[in-house]
């Protein structure tokens, strides 16, 4: 039995839950957002994506209330929530500082929201008990946010935002004050939680393996606009402009100007003397035009020998070695005084290293195994 | 050792500033008055012992004190009076402090100043000038007749409201500064978290804000209190004669009566009443304290 895929965003018939049509929000003469048209579905787990001060923060404040556009609108659920005030709002955001009550316990934390929906007294009882089940805080309920530890406060206010049952979640650098290890636990305990609750979750982050990791879908900004929105794979394997394959991950950048060779083939001719690299492209490009090849590192192979049968072939001088552990970047200088990063998985103990500083390699990479984007 | 010498300090100060004195006061309140230099019985006497010398004291004074209603009256009206204008400095001050703490992070310092500044001119002049204020044909009659909202000056000088007027006056600072500490320290993110969970923004403060500013409020209450239990130079300048307080009563005996003995009961009432809010004001900043770490 097929599992039907989770692609709302394919789905012509499908209902945004959340939309921003044009929406502009100056500060000042600050614009913090530029002409901003954005769709997530429901049950989304979408991620906000990109270098601080590129207004991820804005949105989601303009999603919770805090900020109003100043131009454009946003409907929640079909209905324009501009008029609505942050304390009517079926969301709920999870703040980055946690902003826990440290006058109340972790339960009567959990309970605020509740309480001042005027939820019967039972019925909070049984709401708070399952939401703290859920983060697993049930030893920890008496307590006060300050006697318990970082990854603890994190789960509370989860749990406090969820309490509610929102329609939407937001969820502002929620695992920023996370160590590494905790943090990449606590990811895929968010995913299980947005699983089993099936709320909508926003999420705003800088840190792209978070996002790549816990979202269904990337929107990849900068200064105030949105460069690309797309599955983490897309936003990984087909990055639409210079921007976004930059910020994701390493990656080697070849301009130059392309030539048509027929079946979606260009030739990059990279360098002057130097023999032109073949990629194959969805995008169409003019004869002349100006084109960036990006292609990530691992999937530039490394090895001793010219290889065989492969569309891409370069001979370097290996630079530098960065050593990660589980995979060794190599940083080889080409005779044109480029550099490119190759990337292979460390198979094999560190003492029987194939390849050494100075060494000669070649480097190949087939026509697909990159993509040309627009200058 | 070098310890040792540290703890010492604050208690050689605390011995010789505070508990000497008192124990001077509280030996002149077991004396008797009398017309002499130093007005009151008994004197030490190396020759006659220490026996003879503790055998004459009593507590003659302190049940004169007990009899005599004008004493119990004055306490208890002082008990009113700092009462009263705790909560009305609490009600002038916390508004200010709010707004304080919520300007823009540059006009502070000078907002602080505002709060400060008063401090710089002697608290004696400052007390005076309201005499000037509201006097019958003070600035504040002037102006009230001028705007036609009375016809005759109100009698405000010489009235318990002039002191209600002068405490709140003075002691607005020690309630707005420790109510401004608490609520700087306060995240704003907390408020906003609050309205996020449905409160509005009344609610949010009477939920939020103002059980985080508790410890600073409780504080602000008895820096107030303390010193206004006690307060002379305002009751005396700017009240009546029926504006019973305790302060006054206490500088009567000594300068008036020159009843020392008297006196210094009344002071060591006084001190054994405040006892009670110093306690509890020091377990306020403990646990303020410690709810920082």
């Amino acid at each position: 039995m097929a599992i039907p895929v989770f692609e709302p965003w394919n789905d012509p018939q499908a209902k945004p839950l959340i939309q921003f049509r044009n929406v502009t929000k100056r500060f000042g003469d600050f614009t913090a957002i530029d002409d901003l048209t954005i769709d997530i579905y429901e049950r989304e787990f979408f991620a906000l994506l990109g270098p601080s001060g590129c207004g991820k923060t804005t949105m989601m404040r303009m999603l919770a209330g805090f900020e109003n556009p100043t131009e454009g609108k946003i409907f929640l659920a079909g209905q324009d929530i501009a008029p609505v005030p942050p304390n009517k709002r079926a969301v709920n955001m999870m703040f980055q500082s946690y902003a826990l009550f440290p006058h109340l316990s972790v339960w009567e934390n959990i309970a605020f929201g509740l309480k001042r929906e005027g939820m019967p007294r039972n019925e909070i009882n049984t709401r708070v008990e399952e939401m703290l089940r859920l983060t697993r805080l049930e030893k920890f309920a008496r307590r006060k946010p300050h006697q318990i530890s970082g990854g603890q406060r994190q789960r509370v206010a989860l749990a406090r935002s969820l309490a509610k049952a929102p329609k939407l979640l937001l969820l502002d650098e929620p695992l920023g004050a996370l160590d590494r290890k905790l943090r990449e636990e606590t990811q895929f305990e968010l995913m299980d939680i947005q699983e089993k609750t099936g709320t909508t979750f926003v999420i705003v982050t800088h840190d792209q393996e978070e996002a790549m990791t816990v979202a269904s879908r990337v929107a990849v900004m900068d200064n105030g606009r949105v460069m690309q929105v797309a599955t983490p794979a897309d936003i990984y394997e087909a990055p639409n402009s210079v921007y976004v394959a930059d910020f994701i991950g390493d990656v080697n950048l070849i301009e130059g100007p392309v030539t048509a060779i027929g079946d979606g083939t260009y030739a990059l001719n990279w360098r002057e003397g130097a023999a032109p690299l073949t990629a194959k492209s969805q995008n169409t490009f003019s004869d002349g035009q100006t084109a960036h090849l990006a292609i990530r590192p691992e999937k530039v192979t490394i090895s001793a020998e010219k290889p065989e049968g492969v569309a891409n072939a370069v001979q370097g001088k290996v630079l530098d070695i960065a050593y990660l552990g589980n995979l060794s970047t190599y940083h080889v200088e080409l005779p044109t005084g480029d550099i490119i990063k190759a990337q292979t998985a460390n198979t094999r103990r560190i003492s029987r290293r194939a390849f050494t500083w100075e060494d000669t390699v070649w480097l190949s990479w087939t026509a697909t195994g990159g993509v040309l984007l627009v200058d | 050792m070098r310890r040792l010498l540290l703890i010492a300090i604050p208690y050689v100060w605390l011995a010789a500033l505070f508990l000497v004195p008192f124990a001077i006061v509280l030996k002149i309140s077991l004396s008797d008055a009398a017309i002499a230099m130093p007005p009151y019985m008994p004197q030490f006497d190396w020759t006659e012992g220490i026996g003879a010398f503790l055998g004459e004291l009593d507590f003659e004074n302190f049940t004169f004190l007990i009899e005599d209603s004008l004493y119990w009256k004055s306490y208890l009206s002082s008990l009113q009076i700092a009462t009263t204008s705790m909560l009305l400095t609490l009600l002038v001050g916390y508004p200010i402090a709010y707004g304080m703490a919520r300007a823009p992070e540059e006009w502070r310092p000078t907002l602080m100043m505002l709060v400060i500044l008063p401090f710089w001119t002697s608290f004696l002049i400052r007390v005076y000038a309201w005499k000037g204020i509201l006097a019958n044909e003070g600035f504040l009659n002037q102006f009230l007749m001028w705007t036609g909202i009375v016809s005759d000056p109100l009698q405000i000088l010489n009235t318990t409201t002039a002191v209600y007027i002068g405490i709140v006056y003075t002691y607005l600072p020690f309630m707005i500064l420790p109510i401004y500490a608490a609520l700087d320290r306060m995240d704003d993110s907390l408020i906003e978290a609050a309205e996020d969970l449905g409160c509005s923004r009344m609610s949010a403060f009477w939920l939020v804000t103002v059980p985080l500013s508790k410890s600073g409020i409780i504080a602000g209450c008895f820096l107030v209190f303390i010193p206004a239990m006690g307060e002379f130079v305002i009751p005396s300048l700017l009240g009546g004669s029926d504006t019973l307080m305790i302060g006054k009563v206490l500088w009567e005996e000594f300068f008036s009566n020159r009843d020392w003995p008297v006196a210094s009961a009344v002071a060591v009432i006084l001190l054994m009443i405040l006892v009670v809010p110093i306690v509890l004001f020091q377990r306020n900043q403990q646990k303020e304290q410690e709810a920082d770490q």
